[in-house]
């Protein structure tokens, strides 16, 4: 089964990089872009079990190592089974 | 003493360091590679500076879980010294050792060149041999080196005097001008509650002989050598 994690920066931490995309994107003509926040897209591959245990699995693994508590969110979605 | 500096994949500063512990020191330096479990033996423990597993993920967070780590944890939570210069201090945060997270450069450049700190708080093992306000001048070399924490922490750090080190210009001014890297409050280093784990950016280890004509970093190699020759050994 497949799982995608995005580990996100929480609100109100400020993120240089993600100014830095918005005002390339403002050069390139896009201003209606008002604000560009960047995180990670993890693409993980699990053996297969049932959801609510992947779920468990997933939520460990963030808190563990993928995501930092003090920086950032995350979230996380079974999309195949 | 036997200072013993951990060898991560990645690690770049760890001879630097090595060099200053013997040749300049003259102590034991002892390099301990990160799949090794124990610090058996050490009076104290280097976490070097680099670019350890890649930076991959965030910066300091695979290194974490290196089989040494765990050994360090328990060295620390039994008062022994542990120094962590900018990678290390990457480290020794996503460890929690230290508290807080550091974030990209606001300028988002990689940033190499001397900077001041001041000296905030003399009265610990890697700080004892400065002065209280002591402007000192080190390099950095880092991308992320933005420390951040949450309002509640820094009050904390601010009340239990932690911040040991604060980015500042010539004069001892702590300015948002003489901020690097957009942390927090200006914070270069910071120590535990305890005291006897440290945390920095700049890299002392290259500035702490004649040859370099800057030898400011010397002082916090001595502070550690004093509070260890004042030291209880650690329970075997």
């Amino acid at each position: 089964m497949k799982a995608k994690v995005y580990i996100t920066l929480k609100d109100g931490i400020h993120d240089p990089q993600g100014r830095a995309v918005q005002q390339s994107l403002h050069t390139l003509g896009f201003e209606a872009v008002q604000d560009v926040r960047v995180g990670k897209c993890l693409e993980i591959e699990l053996q297969d079990m049932e959801k609510e245990a992947a779920e468990i699995f997933l939520k460990s693994m963030c808190q563990k190592l993928l995501a930092n508590m003090v920086i950032e969110d995350f979230r996380y979605e079974i999309v195949s089974t | 003493m036997n200072i013993g500096i951990i060898v991560f994949p990645g690690s770049n500063c760890d001879r630097d360091c090595a060099h200053v512990v013997s040749a300049v020191m003259g102590q034991s330096a002892h390099l301990i590679w990160h799949q090794d479990k124990s610090v058996q033996g050490m009076d104290a423990i280097i976490l070097p500076g680099g670019f350890s597993y890649g930076d991959y993920l965030r910066t300091g967070s695979i290194a974490r879980f290196s089989p040494i780590m765990e050994a360090i944890i328990e060295f620390a939570n039994r008062g022994g010294l542990v120094l962590g210069i900018c990678n290390g201090f990457q480290i020794l945060l996503e460890a929690g050792l230290l508290p807080g997270a550091m974030l990209r450069n606001t300028g988002l450049s990689f940033i190499c060149e001397d900077a001041y700190v001041r000296v905030e708080n003399a009265d610990t093992p890697f700080s004892n041999q400065c002065e209280a306000g002591q402007v000192l001048n080190l390099p950095i070399a880092h991308a992320e080196g933005n420390y951040y924490t949450d309002p509640v922490t820094l009050s904390a750090l601010q009340a239990n005097a932690q911040i040991v080190f604060r980015y500042c210009d010539k004069e001892g001014k702590c300015t948002t001008a003489s901020n690097p890297n957009g942390s927090i409050d200006n914070i270069a280093g910071i120590r535990n509650a305890q005291g006897n784990v440290l945390g920095l950016m700049p890299h002392p280890e290259r500035c702490a002989e004649a040859i370099f004509n800057n030898q400011d970093g010397h002082c916090i190699f001595d502070s550690m050598l004093a509070a260890l020759r004042g030291h209880t050994p650690l329970p075997a």
